[in-house]
C-alpha cells in the first residue's frame, strides 16, 4: 500500500505541499524565455511572447516573432513583428493584447493574432520615448500606465473609453524611480513610486510623500513592490532585504520579515490558495523561491461569471461548445444562444475566401430573425474587414431601419442612409443623415437629394426657416419654387427690410416671383401693396401721422376720421375699393366721430349699397336711438321689421310683420315681447296668426 | 341634466399614475441640478438671477435655444461662469443641439429629457399640450412629433395593458400607429400576457374633419373655450365675470360639480338649470331657519362648507353665463350661426358669401371671416374662381397684405382652395355614377381627385347622414344625438365615423366614404382575433387626436357613450378649436 503522504513535503511548521503536474506544456520554446516579453492573461487566459531583439546586443535587422499560446502552450498564433520596438506587453479583461511600443503607440490584437486597433499614449512621449509601461486592471476595465524618459507618468484607466491622464511631476525625480507599480483605491488609479528611501503617492492632482506604518529604519532604497490582483495589499522590499507587507492604502501593516538576501529580487507577487484565509507573497531571485505568509484575513476572490467564461470560449471560436453550455443553463437567447450566434458571424465576416453572397446567406441561414442578433453590429464588424459590399447586404438583414444608419454614414453611403433614416420614421435620425449630407456633397447635390425626399425636405426647411434664411431662398430657387420664393420675399418685406425702398424691393421681387408662378392674383396684390406702402409714406410726409403698415380699409379710416375726406375717396378710387365697403367704412368712422350731421348728408349722397337698416344698427351701437330712427324710416320693406326691433318699436314692428303676413318675422317680434309692456302686442300677433291659419 | 352613464358603463382607468410617473422623473432631474431656489417664465428677456446655476426647462424649438444661447453669450460677455442644463419636454431634438453649436454654446451646456408627453387634464382626457402638431405636421409637413405621439401610446400600452382593437384614419395616424407597433415589437414581452384595459383605440387625423371644428361651438364647455380661451384645462376668468377687479383662475374639470352638471349641455339650457340650482342652494341655505342649536351645530360642521363650496363654483359659472350671453345671444351671433348652418347644409349658398363678404368689409374679427370662409370652402369643394378671388382681395383691403401668406398657407392645408377647373365635372360625375357600377365611379372620382384633393363633404355628409332630418323643433333638453352639440343642425363628421366603426368594429361598408375622405390607403382596422379584453374593458374606447380636438367633439362622444353603454378617454395633441385653428395658419408680423 502507498502511502498517501508519500508525495507531500513540509513547508514551514504546519503547512504541507506537493507537487502535481496538472497538464504539460505543449509548446516547443526555441529561445530562452529570459530574452522575452512575457505576458499572461488572467484567470488562465493566452500567453504571449515576444523575443525581444531590441536588446543591444541582438542585431536589429531580425525582425521579431510574436506568439500567442494557451495556457496550455497549445499554440494559438504566430506573426512577424513589423511595427516599432516595444517595451511592455499585456493582456487585457477582454483578452486582448496589448504592445505598448517605445514611441507610446499601443497596438491591440485579438487571441488568434488579429490586429485590432492602435492609440496613442500622447504626443509627449514621441520625443521622451517610454521608458516602462504597465498594464493593470480594474474594476471598469484595463488601464495603461507609462514613464517617460522625461520621467513623468501617464495613464490610462481603461483603454476601452480612452482618456490620457498625465500625472504631475515628482519633485526633484532625476532619474527613473527604483521601483513602481499602479494602485487602484476609491475607484481612483494612483502610482505608487519609489525614489531612494522615499515613497510618493501620485494621483491625477498630487504627488505626495507616505510612509508605511512600522517600516524598519535604516531603507535606503525599495527595490521591488508587489501589489495583490483585487489592490487590497502592498508589499515592499527593501536594500536591507527586509519584506514590508500591510495594505495598499498603506494605513495598516500586517507582517515584516527580514530575509537577508540583499539582491534585488527577479520578481515578487501576492499569491494564495483558494478559499484559503492565508495570503502569501512569493519572491524569486535567479535561483531561489522565498514564500512568506502572515496571519489570517478573509480575501475575496472575483469568480468567473458564466458570461466571461462564455466570453473565453466565443473568443477560442468554442462556438458548438459555448451553445450548448448555453441551451444546458437553459440561459435566455438574448444573454445566450443569439449573442454566441452574433459572435459566431462577426467571425465568418471575415473569413475573406468567401464571396459575400454566401458570406451573408450563410449568416441569415443561421440567424434568421433571432431575437437580439444585431446584424447592424455583424455588418459593422465586416465593414471593419473592409468588405463594404457584405455590410451593406448584412444590414439588409437588419430589420430596424434606424440601426442601419450611422454605419451606412461611416460608410459614406449618405443617400442610401438618408432613405433608411426615413423609413425609420426618427426624424432626428434624418437630421443627423442631412447634416452629414450637408457636409459632405457639395451644395447642388445636396440640395437634388433633398429634392427627392419630401419628409427630408421639410425637415431642413423648418431648420433653415428659423436658422438659415439664405438657404431656404437658395433652396426654392433650386427647385423653381417661384410661389414659395414670393412668399420668402413678402415676408422679407416686413420682417427683415425696415426702410421703405427696401420693403418695396422686396415686394417687387415677391410680385416678379409670382408672375412666374403664374399666380397673377398674388403678384398684383403684392404690386396693389407697392403702391399702397409708397403712398402712406407719403401721407406721413404730408399729413402726419402714422400711416404705414395700415392695410388699405385702416388707411382710408384713418383719413376719414382725419377729415380728410377728398384724399380718402381718391384712394378708395385708386385702389378700387368696392362701394358697399366704403359705405360702411364711411359710416362706422362717421359715427365713431359722431359727426351725425354729416353722416346724414352722406347717406343722401346716393342710394345706400348696403341699405339703411347698418345705419341703423351703428346709431344704435352708439346708443343714439334718435338718429336710428330717422334711418329705420328708410329701411326697405324686408328689413323693416329687423330695424324696428332694433330701435326697441315692438308694436310697429308686430304691425309690419302682420301687414306682410310673414311667420318668421311674426316668431322675431314675438320673441322681443318681454315683460309686461309687450303684452298686449304679444296678443295682436297671436290673434293674427290664429286668422291666419283660419283661412 | 348631467345624464348618468349607464350602470354596466365601465370605469375610467385611472390616469394619475401618469401624473406621478412625470413628477417623479422631473424631481429625479432637478435633483441633480441640485438645489433649485426659483423658478422663472421662458421669456424673451434677460435673466435676473444671482444663482451659479441656470436650468431651463423647455419645449424643443429652435426659438428657445436662441434665446438660452443668447443668455450664455451675454454672460460669457459679463465675464461671467455658471453652468447652464437645458431640460428639453418630451424630448431633445438634434436640430436644437444644432443651434447651440452654431451659437457657440454648446459646450458650456449639458442637457437631458424629461420625456413628459401626457397629461390628465380630465378623468377622461390625456393632453400631449402640443399645440404646434397642427401646424408642424398639417402645415410644414414637419414629422417630427410622430415619434413622440407612438411614444405616448407605447407608454399607455405599458401601463394600460396592450391594446386589442385599433382603428385609424389618416396619413399621421398611419405613420404614428406604424412606428408604436415597431416600438411594441421592439420592447416584445412587456404587455404580452397582459389584460387589456382598454379595449378599443381610434385614432384619426385633424385633418380628416376640418368641417367640425371650424364651426363655433353651443355646448358650455365649448362655448368657454371660444370665448374664453380654456389653458391647460383652466381658465382665467376676468372682472366681468368675477364682478370684481380681479380675475379669478379656475379648474375646469370633473372635480368642479356644478361644470360637471353643464359642461356637456348646450347653451340654452345652462342658464335655466343654474339659476334652477341658485335657487334650491338658497332653499338649503334657508333651512337653517327654525333650527335648534344642536342641528344648527351639525348644519354648519357638515353642510355649510359644502354649500358654500358650490354656492362659489355656482357663482362663477352664473358669471361666465351672463358674461356669454351678453356676446353671443345677440342678433350678430343669431345670424352667424345660422349661415354656418347654411353652409353645412348646402343652401344659399350666395347669400353665406355676400354675408362673409359683409363681415370682412366690416372688420369683424380676421379670424372669423378667416374662419367662415375656410368652411364655406371646405363644404363646397373650393371656393369657385370669381369669389376665391374677390374674397381674398376684400379680406386683404381689411386686414392687411401680409395675409398674402395666411392665403397660401391655407391653400397647402387644403382648407381654402379655389375649385379646380376638373370640378366643374361634379355633376357629370354624378351622372355617370348613376350609370355605372359605384366601383368605376370611384375610379373617375379617384382621376379628378388627382388634379386636386377634394374635400367632398356634401357627398359625405349625405353618405353619414350628418344633417338629421327634424320634423318639428329640435328638442335640445333631451338630445336624440350627436347633431345636439351644433343645436340639432350637424353631426360632427369626426364622431360619426368612430361610432360607425365601432358598430361594424372595421371600415367595411364605409369604402366609399374613406374613398370620398381621401384616405382609400390610409384607414386601418387591427383588430385582435382572441379578444381577450373583458366585457367591460371592451366597451372602453380612447379616440386619438392628431391635430387636436375640441370639447363639441368630446361632448358629443360623452353623449354617444351615455346612449350606448361606452366610456369614452380621449388622447389629443392639444384641446383646439376654430380660432386656434386659424391662429396656426395665419400669418402675423412679428
Amino acid at each position: 500500500m502507498d502511502c498517501y503522504t508519500a508525495n507531500w513535503n513540509p513547508l514551514g511548521d504546519s503547512a504541507f505541499y506537493r507537487k502535481y503536474e496538472l497538464y504539460s506544456m505543449d509548446w516547443d520554446l526555441k529561445e530562452e524565455l529570459r530574452d522575452c516579453l512575457v505576458a499572461a492573461a488572467p484567470y488562465g487566459g493566452p500567453i504571449a511572447l515576444l523575443r525581444n531583439p531590441w536588446r543591444k546586443e541582438k542585431a536589429a535587422s531580425v525582425r521579431p516573432v510574436l506568439e500567442i499560446y494557451s495556457a496550455s502552450g497549445l499554440p494559438l498564433a504566430s506573426l512577424l513583428w513589423k511595427s516599432g520596438p516595444v517595451v511592455s506587453l499585456g493582456w487585457s479583461a477582454e483578452e486582448e493584447l496589448l504592445c505598448v511600443q517605445e514611441d507610446g503607440v499601443v497596438l491591440v490584437y485579438g487571441l488568434h493574432g488579429d490586429f485590432r486597433r492602435h492609440f496613442s499614449m500622447g504626443n509627449e512621449v514621441l520625443q521622451n520615448r517610454v521608458l516602462d509601461a504597465r498594464i493593470f486592471h480594474t474594476e471598469f476595465g484595463s488601464g495603461v500606465a507609462i514613464l517617460t524618459g522625461a520621467h513623468r507618468f501617464t495613464l490610462s484607466a481603461n483603454v476601452g473609453d480612452l482618456k490620457l491622464r498625465r500625472m504631475p511631476e515628482v519633485p526633484g525625480l532625476q532619474s527613473a524611480p527604483s521601483c513602481w507599480t499602479t494602485l487602484c483605491q476609491d475607484r481612483v488609479a494612483h502610482i505608487l513610486l519609489a525614489v531612494g528611501p522615499d515613497l510618493y503617492l501620485l494621483d491625477h492632482a498630487a504627488c505626495s510623500a507616505v510612509t508605511p506604518p512600522g517600516l524598519a529604519p535604516g531603507v535606503s532604497s525599495f527595490l521591488q513592490m508587489a501589489v495583490s490582483f483585487t489592490y487590497r495589499h502592498l508589499a515592499l522590499f527593501t536594500d536591507t532585504g527586509y519584506i514590508w507587507m500591510g495594505t495598499a492604502s498603506l494605513k495598516e501593516k500586517l507582517c515584516e520579515f527580514n530575509c537577508n538576501i540583499r539582491a534585488p529580487p527577479k520578481q515578487m507577487v501576492w499569491c494564495s490558495r483558494p478559499r484559503s484565509k492565508e495570503r502569501a507573497v512569493v519572491v524569486a531571485w535567479e535561483r531561489r523561491l522565498m514564500v512568506v505568509g502572515d496571519a489570517p484575513e478573509s480575501i475575496q476572490y472575483k469568480q468567473l461569471t458564466i458570461q466571461v467564461l462564455l466570453d473565453r470560449l466565443v473568443l477560442r471560436r468554442l462556438y458548438p461548445l459555448a451553445i450548448q453550455i448555453c441551451e444546458y443553463l437553459r440561459l435566455p437567447e438574448v444573454q445566450g444562444v443569439s449573442r454566441i450566434l452574433a459572435h459566431w458571424a462577426c467571425y465568418k465576416v471575415q473569413q475573406k475566401d468567401v464571396s459575400d453572397e454566401d458570406v451573408a446567406r450563410a449568416i441569415n441561414q443561421k440567424l434568421g430573425d433571432t431575437p437580439g442578433v444585431s446584424y447592424s453590429d455583424i455588418a459593422a464588424r465586416a465593414y471593419g474587414c473592409g468588405r463594404t459590399e457584405l455590410a451593406i447586404k448584412l444590414l439588409e438583414y437588419e430589420p430596424r431601419s434606424g440601426e442601419q444608419v450611422p454605419l451606412l454614414l461611416k460608410m459614406k453611403r449618405s443617400k442610401l442612409a438618408l432613405s433608411k433614416a426615413i423609413e425609420s420614421g426618427d426624424t432626428d435620425l434624418v437630421f443627423t443623415v442631412l447634416l452629414h449630407l450637408k457636409n459632405e456633397l457639395n451644395r447642388g447635390d445636396f440640395f437634388m437629394t433633398l429634392r427627392n425626399q419630401p419628409m427630408a425636405l421639410s425637415l431642413y426647411r423648418q431648420f433653415c426657416k428659423h436658422q438659415e434664411l439664405e438657404t431656404l431662398k437658395d433652396l426654392y430657387n433650386q427647385d423653381d419654387n417661384h410661389q414659395e420664393l414670393g412668399s420668402f420675399h413678402i415676408r422679407a418685406s416686413y420682417a427683415a427690410e425696415e426702410r421703405i425702398e427696401g420693403r418695396v424691393a422686396a415686394l417687387q421681387s415677391a410680385a416678379d416671383a409670382f408672375y412666374k408662378a403664374k399666380n397673377e392674383f398674388a403678384a398684383k396684390a403684392t404690386e396693389d401693396q407697392m403702391r399702397l406702402l409708397r403712398l402712406q409714406r407719403r401721407l406721413e410726409d404730408e399729413l402726419g401721422g402714422h400711416f404705414v403698415d395700415l392695410s388699405l380699409h385702416d388707411t382710408v379710416t384713418t383719413l376719414v376720421l382725419g377729415g380728410h375726406s377728398k384724399r380718402a375717396e381718391q384712394l378708395a378710387r385708386d385702389f378700387r375699393i368696392p362701394d358697399k365697403r366704403l359705405w360702411w367704412l364711411k359710416l362706422t368712422a362717421l359715427a365713431d366721430l359722431e359727426d351725425w350731421e354729416e353722416l346724414e348728408k352722406f347717406s343722401k349722397s346716393k342710394k345706400s349699397p348696403i341699405g339703411y337698416l347698418p345705419f341703423v344698427e351703428i346709431c344704435m351701437k352708439q346708443h343714439n336711438k334718435y338718429e336710428a330712427k330717422k334711418y329705420a324710416s328708410r329701411v326697405g320693406p324686408e328689413q323693416k321689421v329687423k330695424a324696428l326691433l332694433l330701435v326697441g318699436d315692438v308694436a310697429q314692428a308686430a304691425d309690419v310683420a302682420i301687414e306682410h303676413r310673414n311667420e318668421a318675422e311674426l316668431t322675431l317680434v314675438l320673441s322681443h315681447c318681454t315683460g309686461a309692456t309687450d303684452a298686449a302686442t304679444a296678443d295682436k300677433i297671436q290673434r293674427a296668426r290664429a286668422q291666419a291659419q283660419k283661412k | 341634466m348631467a345624464f348618468p352613464h349607464r350602470p354596466d358603463a365601465p370605469e375610467l382607468p385611472d390616469f394619475s399614475m401618469l401624473k406621478r410617473l412625470a413628477r417623479d422623473q422631473l424631481i429625479y432631474l432637478l435633483e441633480q441640478q441640485h438645489e433649485v431656489d426659483k423658478l422663472y417664465k421662458v421669456e424673451n428677456k434677460p435673466a435676473v438671477s444671482s444663482s451659479e446655476q441656470l436650468c431651463f426647462l423647455v419645449r424643443p424649438r429652435i426659438k428657445n435655444m436662441r434665446y438660452v444661447a443668447s443668455l450664455v453669450n451675454a454672460d460669457k460677455l459679463a465675464g461671467r461662469t455658471r453652468k447652464y442644463k437645458v431640460i428639453f419636454s418630451p424630448q431633445k431634438f438634434h436640430a436644437c443641439e444644432m443651434v447651440l453649436e452654431e451659437e457657440g454654446v454648446y459646450g458650456d451646456v449639458s442637457c437631458d429629457e424629461w420625456a413628459f408627453s401626457l397629461l390628465p387634464l380630465d378623468v377622461d382626457l390625456l393632453s400631449m399640450e402640443l399645440p404646434e402638431f397642427f401646424r408642424d405636421y398639417f402645415l410644414e409637413g414637419d414629422q417630427r412629433w410622430i415619434n413622440t405621439v407612438a411614444q405616448a401610446l407605447h407608454l399607455l400600452s405599458t401601463l394600460y395593458g396592450p391594446f386589442p382593437n385599433c382603428y385609424g384614419i389618416g396619413r399621421c395616424t398611419k405613420m404614428s400607429y406604424e412606428l408604436w407597433r415597431k416600438l411594441e415589437e421592439e420592447e416584445d414581452g412587456e404587455t404580452k400576457g397582459r389584460r387589456p384595459e382598454i379595449g378599443h383605440v381610434f385614432l384619426l387625423d385633424r385633418d380628416v374633419d376640418f368641417v367640425t371644428a371650424l364651426c363655433s361651438q353651443v355646448v358650455y364647455e365649448g362655448l368657454v373655450d371660444d370665448t374664453f380661451r380654456v389653458k391647460c384645462g383652466s381658465v382665467d376668468f376676468g372682472p366681468e365675470v368675477t364682478s370684481s377687479d380681479r380675475s379669478l383662475k379656475v379648474l375646469l374639470n370633473a372635480e368642479d360639480k356644478v361644470f360637471n352638471e353643464i359642461r356637456n349641455e348646450h347653451f340654452s339650457n345652462v342658464f335655466g338649470f343654474l339659476s334652477q340650482k341658485a335657487r334650491n342652494l338658497q332653499a338649503q341655505y334657508d333651512r337653517r331657519r327654525g333650527m335648534d342649536i344642536k342641528q344648527m351645530k351639525n348644519f354648519v360642521s357638515q353642510e355649510l362648507k359644502g354649500l358654500k363650496q358650490e354656492h362659489r363654483l355656482l357663482s362663477v359659472h352664473i358669471g361666465a353665463c351672463e358674461s356669454i350671453m351678453k356676446k353671443k345671444t345677440k342678433q350678430d351671433f343669431q345670424e352667424l350661426i345660422k349661415t354656418e348652418h347654411a353652409l353645412l347644409e348646402g343652401f344659399n349658398i350666395r347669400e353665406s358669401t355676400s354675408y362673409i363678404e359683409e363681415h370682412i368689409d366690416r372688420q369683424v374679427s380676421p379670424i372669423e371671416s378667416l374662419r367662415l370662409m375656410c368652411l364655406l370652402s371646405i363644404t363646397e369643394n373650393g371656393l369657385i374662381p370669381k369669389d376665391y378671388r374677390s374674397l381674398k382681395t376684400q379680406y386683404l383691403q381689411s386686414y392687411g397684405p401680409e395675409h398674402l401668406l395666411t392665403f397660401s398657407n391655407l391653400r397647402r392645408a387644403g382648407l381654402l382652395t379655389e375649385q379646380a377647373p376638373g370640378d366643374t365635372l361634379t355633376a357629370v360625375e354624378s351622372k355617370v355614377s348613376k350609370l355605372v357600377t359605384d366601383k368605376a365611379a370611384g375610379k373617375i372620382t379617384d382621376a379628378f381627385n388627382s388634379l386636386a384633393k377634394r374635400s367632398n363633404f356634401r357627398a359625405i355628409s349625405k353618405k353619414l347622414n350628418l344633417i338629421p332630418r327634424v320634423d318639428g323643433e329640435y328638442d335640445l333638453k333631451v338630445p336624440r344625438d350627436m347633431a345636439y352639440v351644433f343645436s340639432g343642425a350637424y353631426v360632427p363628421l369626426s364622431c360619426r365615423l368612430i361610432e360607425q366603426v365601432l358598430e361594424r368594429r372595421s371600415w367595411q361598408g364605409l369604402d366609399e366614404v374613406v374613398r370620398l375622405l381621401n384616405c382609400n390607403e390610409l384607414a386601418f382596422t387591427d383588430v385582435t382575433k382572441e379578444d381577450k379584453a373583458s366585457s367591460e374593458s371592451s366597451r372602453l374606447i380612447m379616440v386619438v387626436f392628431l391635430g387636436g380636438c375640441t370639447f363639441s367633439e368630446i361632448s358629443a362622444l360623452r353623449f354617444l357613450g351615455r346612449e350606448k353603454g361606452y366610456r369614452f378617454i380621449f388622447l389629443t395633441t392639444a384641446v383646439t378649436n376654430s380660432a386656434r385653428l386659424m391662429e396656426a395658419m395665419s400669418e402675423v408680423k412679428a
